[in-house]
């Protein structure tokens, strides 16, 4: 790891998710976010209050709701690139399709 | 001996089942000294370690949706944030059990005030977390129920469920309970019939319990008829279901060709989570008093409403009923008190006398409907004074929301038919977007029949052609004028009275959910 000044990087994404940051997504994002070194967090307003992004229960806590911006912020040398990936997830809908009844059937 | 209690509740999950009644088991933790901080802290990791081990065991051999529960209970579990609490109580000279539970509950509490449905269904997720972990510290395994009850309770946890042999039967009646829970999720997934939010439920065993996850009614300790009544109602519904299932996702055309427009009514969002949006053209009747049930809800909870009704119809219509509240059903800082509410302030008439409540249920609309195909209809109402009156207040609305840069849209604005002056000459309220001819209230007016009054059930007939002259007139005026016109209402779902109503010139229905592959069936086999 470099001692420099460290890699800074921040994003704003909005969720479609049918439910918002459900039990679900917020499994996958904790586990991407767990996969960067970085220490990244993430808020509902840009203002805070900032939450660690690889807690499951302070992500979950944060109950965003479908339609809700999410505010990700990431620092340290692959803080880019982990934000990158998050913010791709939620845009991809957690990879969870547009038929959030299809498993209830 | 029980004596026979009927009780209902909201379906989380359809079918029949019949088995003793039996009250779920609750974790006990025993108390005791605390032992020396280090000592409480290796019992309490030691505990959610074989928690987690004991996830990873059943999660092997649970399908898909229990799985992603599972994996969801896991990452809890291995999350530092969830255990700190109790550490710093430990530290602080608490047991081990009493820590963890102090902790939990406090999430649990947290969740279960949640302001949104799917969030506050998490709760019984962190009481499964705690009782998991509890039950490890008391060195108990998962308790069993035995196979093919009907096990009843304030809620079921998801271990609960899965630790459960259904392959003989069985079902749950919980006296909360969430019809989004993941308890729900498995119990639909599984088949097993499952009523939420059944008040009187007793805490006690009985030998025999019947439930209609169809109509959402459970009766214990039935009598011999209601038991017999009851299978041949089963038998019955499962060969109708088998053929109406095949006409399930299947658009509605009748055996001449005619294409039928089949809605639902909703009256809680959360009945949705077991409707597939697949097998219906969207909802023709969401219902909006529930909202009022403990008072004048504000905004945001309305707006939260609807957006679950809106998004789970995946850019289906949605018409959204304004509130229909009367002296029958009171709401404090509302209602009029009136000693014959069905011919007083009720409907659009008590919205305008209100104009303040009404107007955050406007503002709710307005916000909802930029994000879906979102309709509104007005109840009650009866003269064009009525309708232009309502429609200002939109407008009025929506240019205040322009102006604080709040995101909305205008929706179409139509009307309820329901009193005869206008299902006589609906040309007067030809400005409405849409008729939705309420056959009930319209029955019970046009017969001077009250229709909560069983000695007049004979005078509530679809097929008198008093009534149907009235349909055919408002389907006649709709098409001249070129309204759109639909009947929601008990009438739409008996299928007995399909044949009528389409004979009449309806060509769009809304129905209860439970009898939309019956109202399909039965459309399917009109000719007109």
């Amino acid at each position: 790891m470099t001692s420099d000044t460290p890699e800074l990087a921040e994003t704003k994404v909005l969720i479609r998710h049918h439910v918002g940051l459900h039990a679900r997504p917020s499994v996958k994002l904790t586990k991407l976010a767990k996969t960067f070194a970085a220490r990244i967090e993430l808020a509902m307003s840009e203002a805070g209050p900032w939450v660690d992004a690889k807690s499951i229960v302070k992500v979950m806590a944060t109950k965003a709701p479908q339609g809700a911006s999410v505010f990700l912020r990431a620092q340290g040398h692959d803080a880019a690139d982990a934000v990158a990936a998050l913010r791709a997830l939620i845009e991809r809908n957690f990879d969870e399709g547009t038929t959030p009844h299809a498993l209830d059937t | 001996m029980l004596s026979t209690l009927r009780l209902t509740g909201t379906v989380a999950s359809r079918g029949f089942a019949e088995g003793p009644l039996v009250p779920l088991t609750v974790v006990r933790t025993r108390s005791r000294e605390a032992g020396d901080a280090h000592t409480e802290l290796g019992t309490l990791r030691a505990a959610i370690e074989r928690a987690v081990a004991e996830i990873d065991t059943i999660a092997g051999s649970a399908g898909d949706e229990a799985a992603a529960m599972l994996e969801f209970q896991r990452a809890m579990l291995e999350d530092d944030s969830l255990i700190e609490p109790a550490l710093a109580a430990i530290a602080g000279g608490q047991t081990a059990e009493t820590a963890w539970s102090t902790a939990l509950d406090a999430q649990i509490a947290e969740y279960a005030s949640a302001e949104d449905e799917y969030f506050r269904a998490r709760s019984a997720d962190f009481r499964d977390v705690r009782d998991r972990v509890l039950r490890a510290l008391a060195g108990e395994a998962d308790a069993a129920p035995p196979p093919g009850a009907i096990l009843s309770g304030d809620d079921i946890t998801p271990s609960q469920f899965l630790a459960t042999d259904w392959s003989q039967g069985g079902a749950i009646v919980l006296r909360s309970g969430s019809a989004t829970s993941h308890v729900a999720m498995l119990a639909r997934a599984k088949g097993v019939p499952m009523l939420v939010g059944v008040s009187g439920l007793p805490h006690t065993n009985a030998s025999n319990a019947l439930v209609d996850g169809d109509d959402g009614a459970v009766v214990v300790a039935p009598d011999t008829s209601t038991v017999i009544r009851f299978r041949s109602r089963r038998a019955a519904g499962a060969l109708q279901r088998k053929h109406a299932e095949g006409l399930a996702t299947q658009p509605c055309v009748t055996a001449d060709g005619t294409p039928i427009s089949i809605y639902i009514n909703v009256a809680r969002p959360d009945e949705l989570a077991v409707i597939d949006a697949r097998t219906c053209d969207g909802v023709g009747l969401m219902r909006t008093e529930f909202l009022y049930d403990k008072g004048l809800p504000d905004e945001e909870t309305q707006l939260l409403s609807y957006r679950q009704v809106v998004a789970w119809a995946q850019g289906r219509p949605v018409v959204i009923r304004t509130v229909d509240a009367g002296g029958d059903k009171p709401v404090p800082g509302f209602t009029h008190q009136e000693t014959n509410p069905f011919l007083g302030v009720r409907g659009i008439r008590l919205a305008l006398a209100s104009p303040e409540v009404f107007r955050v249920q406007i503002r709710a609309l307005l916000r909802v409907a930029a994000e879906g195909n979102v309709s509104v209809m007005l109840p009650m109402v009866t003269l064009a004074a009525e309708l232009d009156a309502a429609t200002q207040l939109f407008n009025q609305e929506a240019r205040d929301l322009e102006a604080r840069g709040i995101r909305h849209a205008m929706p179409k604005l139509g009307i309820m038919v329901e009193v005869p002056a206008v299902a006589l000459m609906p040309e007067l309220l030809a400005d409405a977007h849409f008729f939705s001819i309420g056959s009930n209230d319209l029955m019970q007016y046009l017969m001077a029949a009250s229709r909560d009054n069983g000695a007049l059930q004979s005078l509530h007939d679809v097929k008198h052609p008093a009534f149907l002259n009235l349909l055919e007139n408002v389907v006649r005026v709709g098409t001249e004028k070129g309204i759109p016109v639909s009947l929601c209402g008990d009438a739409g779902s008996d299928p007995q009275a399909i044949q009528p109503l389409l004979a009449a010139g309806l060509r769009s229905l809304s129905v209860a959910p439970a009898q939309l592959p019956l109202v399909k069936l039965a459309a399917a086999q009109v000719r007109l």
